[in-house]
C-alpha cells in the first residue's frame, strides 16, 4: 500500500515518471521572473507609443493650412539624434557586460558615456523643439503639429526617466555594488534602454521619413 | 497660491451632495476615531495597510469594490427615481447635477467595482490555485491597489469640492473639450482614470507573469484550474488594451491642458479618432471584466455538481478565442459614425462571431451539470442566474450587432438594457459567486447561507423588474440620459423599472446583513477543514485563512483538478502520516511603498485637477524620492523559520486529516 503527501518524497519514490519536462521546476527563479515581467511592462509601453503612432498617422495631412513635415523637419539633425542614440545603446551594452563581468569601473565608464549621448540626444530635441515653436509651429499650431509634439515628446519623456533611473542605477552600484536585485535592476534598465531605442527606429521611419514626404 | 480652488468650488448650495457627503465624511471619521481609540491603528497598518501578501491586498480591492457599489448604487437609484417622476420636467435632480450622476454612476461601476472586485478575487486566489507562496511582484501589486484607491478616492472628492464629468461615462469630444466643458469635472475624470488605470496596468503585469513563471511543480499549462486560465486571458488583455486607454486620455488632457488639437473641431483635431481609440480599449475592456467571471462560474459549476468542468480544453480554446477576437470588435459601438456599409458588415460579422465561444462556455456548463447531483449553495445559485440572464444579454447584444438595427437602437435604452444585462448579469452575479464561494477560504468561516439565498432572488427578481422594461422603452424609443420627457407611455415603464431598482437595494441590505450576521455567529460557521465546498482545486489543500506562506511544503500537481486528485488517492489508499521536511521560508517583508506612492499621487492627482503647480512638483519630487528610498533598501525578505513552519502546518495537517479520514472524498 502506498502513501500519498505533499512532499517531493512521494515525488522521488517513481512518480516522476509522469513528469512532463520543463513544468517540472516549479516556480521559476527571480532573475526569470524580473526579466519577464519586464518585458511584459515594455510590450505594453510600446502599445501605448502605438496609439500615439496612429494617431499621429491619421493628423498627417491635418495641418489646418500651417507648415507640413516636408516644411519643418531637418533629416539632419535627425540623423545626429539616431546616431547618437544607437551608440548610446552600444554602451549600454557594454555596460551590461561590465555587469557580467563584474567590474566596477567599466560599468561606471559605460554608463557614464551612455548618459552623455542620452544627453546629447535629449538636447538635440530640446534644440529642434525650441526652433519649430520659435517658428510658429507649436503644438498648438494644427492637429498634426500636436501628434508630432506628442509622439515625438513623449519618447523624449522615456529618454528623460531613463537618463534618471541610469544615474541611481550607477549610485547604487556605487553604493551597494553587484548585489542580486541590483543586477536585476541592471537588467531591467538595459532593456529599457534597447527598447526606447526600437521606438526611435519606428519615429525616424514612421514621422520623419514619411512624415516628410507629405 | 491654489489655482483653480477657491470658495465657490464647494456646492453649499445644492443639499443633496452636501448631505450626501457629510454623511459619508462623518461616517469615515467615526470608524476612523474608533479605530483609533481602540488601539488598532498599528496592527492596520503592520496587517493591511502595508502588507505585500496576495491574500490581503485582494480582499482589499474587494472591500474597496464593496463600497464603490453602495456608491455607484446610489446614483443608480437616483437616477431611477429621478426618471419616474420627472414626466413633463421637474423630478428633484437638476439637469446638470443629473448629467453627473449618471456620468458617475458608468465610471464607478466599471472602473472602481467591477474592475477592482475581479482584480481583487485573482490577487486572493491564483496563487493558491497554481499552488506556489506569492505572486511575481508583491510590493508593486501593493502599489497597484493603491493607486486604484487613490482613483476611487479622487471621484469621492469631486463630490465634495467641484464637480464630476457631465458627459457620459466615456468623455467623447468636442463636449469634453474645454470649450464646451470648462469646469474641473472632466479633469477629476481624466486624472483619476490615469491614475487608476497605471494601477490596473501593474496588476496585469504581476498576473501574467505569475500565472506564466510561477506555477508548482507539475501544473503545467492544461492543469491548471479554469480561473488560472481566464486570470492569464484577462490580464493580456489589460497589458494590450490599458495603455490605449492612458494613450487617449492623456491626449485629451494635453487639448485641454495646453491647447493641443487631437479632437477639437479647430485646427484640423479629429473628433472621431477618440471613438475609434477609446473603443480599442472598450471593448476588451468588456472582456477583461467578464472573462474572470467566466473563471469563476467555471469552479463554482465543477464544484458543485460534483464533477471535472466538460469540455476543459474546449474551455480554454474558448477563452484564449475571445481574448484575441475581442480586438477585432471595437466598430460595432458606433456603428452609426457612417464608415460604410462594408465596414459596418465586417465588424457586424465579427461581434457575431465572438458570442460562438461564449455559447461553447454555456453548453460546457450545461454539460458539467448534466447529470450531477448538484448542491444548491449561493455560489451555484448565482452561477444559474448567470447562465439564464446572461444568455439573454447575449442575445439582445447580436441583435444590436446587427448594423441596420443598431442604427434604430443606437443610444436607446434598448442599448442600456443591454449592457446591464450582460454585466450584472455576467461579471456582477460572477463577483458575488465568487465572494461566497472564496470567503471561508479568506476568513475561515463561511457566509451565512440562508440570508445569501435571500439576497440572491431579490438581486435576481429585482434585475428583471428593473432592466427589462428598458428594453421595451427602447423600443418604444427612449434614448438614453434623458433628465425628463414628456411621451406618457413611457411613465408606466419607468415606474416599473423603479421598483426593480428598490429589490436590488433589499438585496444590497440583505447581502449586508450576510456579512454582518456571519461575522457575529462566525463560530458557528467556522470551517476547520479549509476545504467547505468539497473542492477540487489547491487553494482548499490549505488551511483557511492560509499560512502566509500559503503552503508548508509546495503542492506536486499530478493532472487536472489536484486538490481532488489527491483527495481521491488518500481515500483509496492510506493518507501519510509522515511528516514532511520543515525548511525556513522566505516571504517578502511589508513595505509602506504603495501607501506612500498613493499619497503623493493624490497630491499630485488633485494638484493637476486644480492647476496648482507648486503641489505638482512636490508630488513629484516625493515620488521620485519614495521610489529611490525604496530602490534603497537592503533586505526586502524576512524568514520563517521552520519550527515555525511546522507549527503551523501541523495544526492544518491535524484538522485535514480528520476530514481524509472521515471519507469525504470518497
Amino acid at each position: 500500500m502506498s502513501t500519498v503527501s505533499f512532499t517531493e518524497a512521494s515525488v522521488l519514490g517513481g512518480l516522476e515518471a509522469h513528469a512532463p519536462g520543463r513544468d517540472w521546476s516549479g516556480p521559476a527563479p527571480k532573475r526569470i521572473v524580473t526579466g519577464y515581467g519586464f518585458w511584459i511592462f515594455i510590450l505594453s509601453d510600446i502599445i501605448m507609443f502605438s496609439a500615439f503612432f496612429a494617431s499621429y498617422v491619421v493628423l498627417l495631412g491635418h495641418t489646418a493650412g500651417g507648415p507640413s513635415g516636408r516644411d519643418l523637419f531637418d533629416l539632419r539633425s535627425v540623423a545626429m539624434e539616431t546616431a547618437f542614440l544607437l551608440a548610446s545603446s552600444f554602451t549600454c551594452g557594454l555596460a551590461s557586460i561590465a555587469a557580467d563581468a563584474r567590474n566596477t569601473t567599466w560599468f561606471h565608464i559605460a554608463m557614464a558615456v551612455t548618459f552623455v549621448f542620452g544627453l546629447g540626444f535629449l538636447s538635440l530635441e530640446a534644440r529642434e523643439f525650441t526652433s519649430l515653436v520659435a517658428r510658429g509651429a507649436g503644438p498648438t499650431r494644427s492637429a498634426f503639429l500636436s501628434a508630432f509634439f506628442t509622439l515625438v515628446g513623449c519618447h523624449g519623456l522615456h529618454v528623460s526617466a531613463g537618463s534618471l533611473w541610469l544615474l541611481t542605477m550607477m549610485a547604487q552600484v556605487f553604493a551597494k555594488g553587484f548585489r542580486a536585485d541590483i543586477l536585476r535592476r541592471i537588467l531591467c534598465f538595459t532593456l529599457f534602454w534597447h527598447a526606447l531605442d526600437i521606438i526611435w527606429i519606428a519615429v525616424f521611419t514612421i514621422v520623419y521619413l514619411l512624415g516628410s514626404a507629405v | 497660491m491654489l489655482g483653480k480652488l477657491n470658495w465657490s468650488s464647494i456646492p453649499f448650495n445644492q443639499p443633496l451632495p452636501m448631505i450626501a457627503s457629510a454623511v459619508v465624511a462623518l461616517a469615515i471619521l467615526a470608524i476612523l476615531g474608533w479605530v483609533v481609540v481602540k488601539g488598532h491603528l498599528p496592527y492596520l497598518w503592520r496587517e493591511w495597510i502595508t502588507s505585500v501578501d496576495h491574500k490581503r491586498i485582494g480582499v482589499m480591492y474587494i472591500l474597496l469594490a464593496m463600497v464603490m457599489l453602495l456608491r455607484g448604487f446610489s446614483d443608480a437609484i437616483m437616477m431611477r427615481m429621478q426618471q419616474s417622476v420627472a414626466f413633463h420636467g421637474g423630478g428633484f435632480l437638476p439637469p446638470e447635477h443629473y448629467d453627473q450622476i449618471f456620468s458617475a454612476h458608468g465610471t464607478i461601476m466599471i472602473f472602481f467595482v467591477a474592475m477592482p472586485f475581479m482584480i481583487g478575487l485573482m490577487n486572493l486566489v491564483v496563487p493558491l490555485q497554481l499552488g506556489v507562496r506569492d505572486v511575481a511582484f508583491p510590493t508593486l501589486n501593493s502599489v497597484g491597489f493603491w493607486l486604484t484607491a487613490t482613483g476611487a478616492l479622487l471621484v469621492n472628492i469631486s463630490l465634495v469640492i467641484g464637480e464630476f464629468a457631465r458627459n457620459g461615462w466615456l468623455p467623447y469630444p468636442p463636449l469634453s473639450e474645454l470649450a464646451y466643458s470648462p469646469g474641473v469635472g472632466v479633469d477629476y475624470y481624466l486624472w483619476s482614470l490615469e491614475i487608476s488605470g497605471v494601477g490596473t496596468l501593474v496588476a496585469g503585469i504581476n498576473l501574467v507573469t505569475t500565472v506564466l513563471k510561477i506555477r508548482t511543480k507539475g501544473m503545467n499549462y492544461l492543469r491548471m484550474p479554469m480561473f488560472c486560465w481566464t486570470t492569464l486571458a484577462t490580464n493580456l488583455l489589460i497589458v494590450a488594451a490599458f495603455p490605449i486607454l492612458t494613450a487617449t486620455l492623456a491626449m485629451l488632457l494635453l487639448d485641454r491642458y495646453f491647447g493641443f488639437h487631437f479632437f477639437t473641431n479647430e485646427a484640423g483635431g479629429n473628433m472621431m479618432m477618440f471613438v475609434n481609440l477609446i473603443w480599442a480599449w472598450g471593448h476588451p475592456e468588456v472582456y477583461i471584466l467578464v472573462l474572470p467571471a467566466f473563471g469563476i462560474f467555471s469552479e463554482v459549476v465543477s464544484t458543485f455538481s460534483g464533477k471535472p468542468l466538460f469540455g476543459y480544453r474546449s474551455m480554454v480554446l474558448a477563452t484564449m478565442a475571445i481574448c484575441i477576437i475581442s480586438f477585432m470588435v471595437w466598430l460595432h459601438h458606433f456603428f452609426t459614425m457612417g464608415a460604410g456599409p462594408d465596414v459596418n458588415a465586417i465588424f457586424g460579422i465579427a461581434s457575431m462571431i465572438i458570442a460562438v465561444p461564449t455559447g461553447v462556455k454555456i453548453y460546457n456548463w450545461l454539460f458539467t451539470m448534466y447529470g450531477a447531483r448538484i448542491r444548491f449553495a449561493t455560489p451555484m445559485l448565482w452561477s444559474i442566474g448567470f447562465m439564464v440572464t446572461f444568455i439573454i444579454g447575449g442575445l439582445t447584444g447580436v441583435l444590436v450587432a446587427v448594423p441596420p438595427a443598431d442604427f434604430v437602437l443606437h443610444n436607446s435604452l434598448f442599448l442600456v438594457a443591454h449592457f446591464h444585462n450582460v454585466i450584472i448579469g455576467g461579471v456582477l452575479f460572477g463577483a458575488f459567486a465568487g465572494y461566497t464561494y472564496w470567503f471561508p477560504k479568506a476568513f475561515g468561516f463561511k457566509l451565512h447561507e440562508g440570508l445569501g439565498h435571500a439576497a440572491f432572488w431579490c438581486w435576481l427578481v429585482g434585475f428583471y423588474v428593473a432592466f427589462m422594461p428598458l428594453y421595451a422603452l427602447g423600443l418604444l424609443g427612449m434614448t438614453r440620459r434623458l433628465q425628463h420627457y414628456d411621451i406618457p407611455e413611457w411613465r408606466p415603464w419607468l415606474i416599473v423599472a423603479a421598483a426593480g431598482a428598490v429589490l436590488i437595494l433589499s438585496g444590497i441590505v440583505l447581502q449586508i446583513a450576510q456579512l454582518a450576521v456571519s461575522i457575529r455567529r462566525r463560530e458557528q460557521l467556522r470551517d476547520e477543514t479549509g476545504d467547505p465546498w468539497d473542492g477540487r482545486s489547491l487553494e482548499w489543500a490549505t488551511a483557511s485563512p492560509p499560512p502566509a506562506f500559503n503552503f508548508a511544503v509546495l503542492p506536486v500537481v499530478f493532472g487536472e483538478d489536484a486538490y481532488w486528485r489527491l483527495k481521491k488517492l488518500a481515500a483509496d489508499r492510506s493518507w501519510s502520516d509522515q511528516e514532511p521536511e520543515y525548511r525556513a521560508i522566505e516571504i517578502p517583508r511589508n513595505s509602506p511603498t504603495g501607501f506612500v506612492c498613493a499619497f503623493f499621487a493624490t497630491m499630485m492627482g488633485f494638484a493637476l485637477i486644480w492647476h496648482i503647480w507648486w503641489l505638482v512638483v512636490a508630488g513629484a519630487i516625493g515620488a521620485f524620492a519614495t521610489f529611490v528610498v525604496f530602490a534603497w533598501r537592503d533586505e526586502d525578505e524576512e524568514t520563517i523559520p521552520a519550527e515555525e513552519v511546522a507549527r503551523i502546518d501541523r495544526i492544518n495537517r491535524a484538522q485535514r486529516r480528520t476530514m481524509l479520514s472521515g471519507g469525504t472524498a470518497g
